[in-house]
């Protein structure tokens, strides 16, 4: 009974003061609804990444040129070019055991024209087992073969995106396109794959190595190697073989001098995952913070209401109210102002999440709306908390109020 | 005997200035009594009205409530004294502006353990027809005069069958009409044996009492039987 009536109260009294009941509950709705959706983007993005990186196949092992510390970031990745890794390298890795397939990689951009189309699209140099290492196929036409890598033959297979671009509905099989005024023939279009490795392969045109190389980069230089292992198991064995036929091929004898990092998508991942869940983390104590401070408000806000009921707690009291009874009302009454808020936060944070998502996949990404039953527990635990924290000074003293004093209170 | 005060003192101590509001005050009160307090402001009935209301404790001296020493009472004992054995009516009335009449009858239930609700809310219908505001059971405090707020606060002060009711200045704030409604309801209930001591300044108030206690100075200057008790519902004669 206690309950029941105090809870009526507490409602009438929240409902008599709605703006600043709500601008009291603010603090706990940005709180919370921060907290829920950085969750679910947190989620959301770490289950893309980990997707791109799964999607080119749990069993390749990456060459990169340049030294690197395990788990450290290639320095590729800081924009410096790095020319110690070269198409030769590549062939002798094809020979070693548990390889199933090799390609050396280098990209570029170059301006397409066929008839009177004209467009700018990547183009990647790759080697005649590149739909074997990244377990794609051509949807028409065929694939360029090794001899042609050998003879630098101008032939070019097209992603899906870049033949509707250039061709429509014709069939581009034979038809000769320019690159960089460059005259190719097209055997091929590749099957639609979307995005792989944040990058859209459809939109790709892919031509043998060395004709890039030669034709339109005018370097012997490689971006990186991928290695096709057989299977996972000889992951291990196979990085090591990569490294010694490497070290011997760069007449390297001590590890720690190496010019070229290997690494392979596992790593990767523990890499990505690790990453994702930090900087999750941080994000979401940044937005605690401002439950914190949503926590303060409500503090605040609870001390002026103590005030203003003084009266009231001194009439409660000299009519058996016990301490116990006081606190609690009041307790309950900062609880429930940051349930609410915190219910509000955790609808709102889920809106924000599904609008996210909505916007991320509109931009061709497979961005999953992922609400995890552990951030509406986390969240709505800490906005009752941070209630009853925040809540406990003002009722203390409520509690403590001497009731003749209180009575006499203007 | 439902209270006996012995030698009772009390003395405010502010910034190390001792001031005393009763020098040892000592009377009984019987079951089923009307008594009034009066004195001019500064007598001290206010304190002396706190203290027998278990508000306050004294400094010195004893208080017997139903033969039971009341000085090593503990705070939690006290809040359930003021809760089932003590029905206060103040001057200011102090409902609940925003609960209605009802709720505000059933207030001092909520700290009472064990009680069946549907039988206070009875009871409270009952309290509710005997001061004659059946028809505002669902009003609000503010919609209602003042003569019916005090009458809702008489309700209130009935609703845990207290051993005491305590009147302070009851009629402070009301017109004379309002009041004598308040003094008739006080006389009525002290008819059916109810226990009144009620804290007045106005002679005419207090002598509707059976007994009046004069305070001066914290001190009792006089305590005697009303011969010529006044009845409310012959009118307030000022």
């Amino acid at each position: 009974m206690y309950f029941l009536n105090t809870f009526k109260y507490v409602f009438q009294s929240l409902a008599l003061q709605k703006s600043r009941s709500f601008l009291t509950m603010l603090g706990i709705i940005i709180g919370v609804a921060a907290v829920i959706s950085i969750m679910a983007v947190g989620a959301s993005a770490q289950n893309l990444l980990l997707a791109q990186v799964s999607a080119m196949g749990t069993n390749l092992i990456g060459i990169l040129p340049g030294a690197a510390d395990d788990m450290g970031p290639p320095a590729a990745l800081f924009g410096i070019e790095i020319t110690t890794l070269k198409y030769e390298d590549a062939l002798a890795l094809e020979e070693l055991p548990h390889v199933a397939a090799v390609s050396p990689y280098i990209s570029g951009r170059g301006t397409m024209t066929y008839f009177n189309k004209i467009d700018d699209f990547d183009y990647l140099g790759v080697g005649a087992q590149y739909i074997d290492v990244e377990d794609t196929a051509v949807d028409s036409g065929r694939f360029f073969k090794q001899d042609e890598i050998d003879s630098l033959a101008r032939v070019v297979v097209l992603g899906s995106a870049v033949k509707q671009e250039l061709f429509g509905e014709d069939n581009p099989i034979d038809k000769r396109i320019k690159i960089n005024q460059i005259g190719f023939k097209v055997i091929g279009v590749m099957e639609q794959r979307g995005v792989v490795a944040f990058q859209n392969q459809d939109e790709l045109v892919f031509i043998p190595v060395r004709t890039a190389q030669k034709l339109l980069l005018g370097i012997d230089h490689l971006a990186f190697i991928r290695a096709k292992v057989d299977q996972t198991a000889n992951l291990d064995s196979a990085m090591n073989r990569v490294k010694e036929t490497l070290r011997f091929r760069h007449h390297i004898k001590d590890s720690s001098k190496d010019d070229f990092s290997v690494r392979n998508t596992a790593q990767a991942l523990d890499i990505l995952r690790s990453i994702t869940q930090a900087l999750g983390a941080f994000l979401v104590a940044v937005a605690a913070i401002s439950l914190l401070v949503g926590g303060i408000g409500i503090m605040n806000i609870m001390f002026v209401v103590v005030n203003e009921r003084t009266r009231e707690i001194g009439l409660r009291k000299a009519l058996g109210a016990k301490r116990r009874s006081i606190m609690i009302q009041f307790l309950i009454e900062s609880a429930i102002m940051t349930l609410i808020g915190g219910a509000i936060g955790i609808i709102l944070g889920i809106l924000i999440a599904l609008a996210i998502s909505i916007g991320v996949n509109y931009f061709g990404y497979d961005w999953q709306f992922i609400i995890t039953p552990t951030s509406i527990i986390v969240s709505t635990l800490m906005a009752i908390s941070v209630g009853l924290i925040f809540g406990l000074w003002p009722a203390n003293r409520a509690s403590k109020l001497r009731p003749i004093e209180a009575l006499r209170h203007e | 005997m439902l209270i006996k005060l012995e030698k009772v003192t009390k003395d405010y101590i502010n910034e190390q200035v001792v001031t005393p509001a009763l020098g040892g005050v000592s009377f009984e009160i019987k079951q089923g009594e009307f008594a009034a307090v009066i004195g001019s402001s500064g007598s001290g009935k206010s304190t002396l009205m706190h203290i027998i209301g278990f508000l306050d404790k004294p400094t010195q001296g004893q208080y017997f409530f139903d033969g039971e020493d009341t000085s090593q009472f503990d705070d939690e004992k006290l809040a359930g004294i003021r809760n089932q054995k003590v029905g206060f009516i103040f001057q200011t009335y102090n409902l609940l502006a925003r609960t209605s009449v009802l709720d505000n009858i059933l207030l001092p239930t909520i700290y009472t353990p064990h009680l069946d609700k549907k039988e206070v809310e009875k009871r409270a219908q009952e309290l509710l027809d005997k001061v004659g505001l059946s028809h505002r059971i669902n009003h609000r405090p503010n919609q209602l005069s003042g003569g019916e707020q005090q009458r809702v606060a008489i309700a209130r002060a009935l609703i845990n069958k207290p051993r005491l009711i305590l009147a302070d200045e009851p009629t402070g704030n009301l017109d004379s009409k309002s009041g004598q409604e308040v003094m008739e309801v006080l006389q009525d209930l002290n008819e059916e044996n109810h226990t009144i001591l009620m804290v007045t300044h106005e002679k005419y108030v207090a002598e509707c009492a059976r007994r009046i206690i004069e305070l001066k100075d914290g001190q009792v200057i006089s305590d005697q039987r009303v011969e010529i008790r006044h009845l409310a519902k012959d009118g307030l004669e000022k």
